[in-house]
């Protein structure tokens, strides 16, 4: 079921501060975050977040596109390396 | 003949019916339209007189169907595997995107089966 839009989207507030305290000095720096449910936001456009999966930290460079998925989407938690008998693999 | 948005011309059939065989006009769609244009559920497609035809012309041009309609889905589905999502992956691996199971069945999405020969013997690594 769809979240309510009387709610917003989902951005946890950390991530929230500190892009828009990037935004503000013109820095730009990897932020490493868990929270693969937020929501990504317009002003995260150009920034590169670290999105954890699991195991490890995947780099997600946000482009416009991205906007309205989440975070998590972009870093896969399973591998698949093909079946025992596929030769392709 | 009724030749609508293209290469469509079902003939023999009830107008709502008729409608559907066009690609993106479905059982509700093709209600409308009629309700709309004035013309009987029940009309066959060839008995419909041109100027029954041209009000239902009208309003199906205002909608996207067919080409257009193909083309729109082909490029949302191009954004998602551009942008490298999951749902882009899936899309990609031909497998379901909607979170259904792939242990079994999903075979409109993965194709005929492939069987692997001896798969019983094969030892694990």
């Amino acid at each position: 079921m769809a979240r309510s839009l009387k709610k917003g989207p989902y951005i946890a507030h950390y991530l929230e501060q500190k892009v828009t305290k990037m935004n503000e000095s013109k820095k730009k720096t990897v932020i490493k975050t868990w929270s693969r449910a937020s929501m990504i936001a317009p002003e995260f456009v150009g920034h590169t977040f670290a999105v954890h999966n699991g195991n490890k930290f995947i780099p997600v460079y946000v482009t416009e596109n991205m906007v309205g998925h989440k975070l998590g989407e972009f870093a896969p938690t399973r591998t698949f390396r093909g079946h025992s008998g596929n030769r392709n693999a | 003949m009724a030749r609508i948005s293209g290469i469509d011309l079902p003939k023999h059939k009830r107008g709502v019916v008729g409608l559907t065989y066009i690609y993106g006009i479905g059982p509700s769609t093709a209600a409308r339209i009629l309700t709309e244009s004035g013309v009987d559920f029940d009309t066959k497609v060839e008995e419909w007189n041109d100027d029954q035809l041209n009000k239902i012309r009208s309003i199906i041009n205002e909608l996207r169907v067919e080409g257009a309609l193909r083309s729109e889905v082909q490029l949302n589905i191009k954004r998602l595997v551009d942008i490298n999502c999951y749902r882009g992956m899936r899309h990609r691996n031909g497998l379901p995107v909607r979170g259904q199971r792939t242990k079994t069945n999903t075979r409109t999405r993965k194709g005929k089966r492939k069987t692997v020969a001896n798969k019983k013997k094969a030892t694990k690594m």
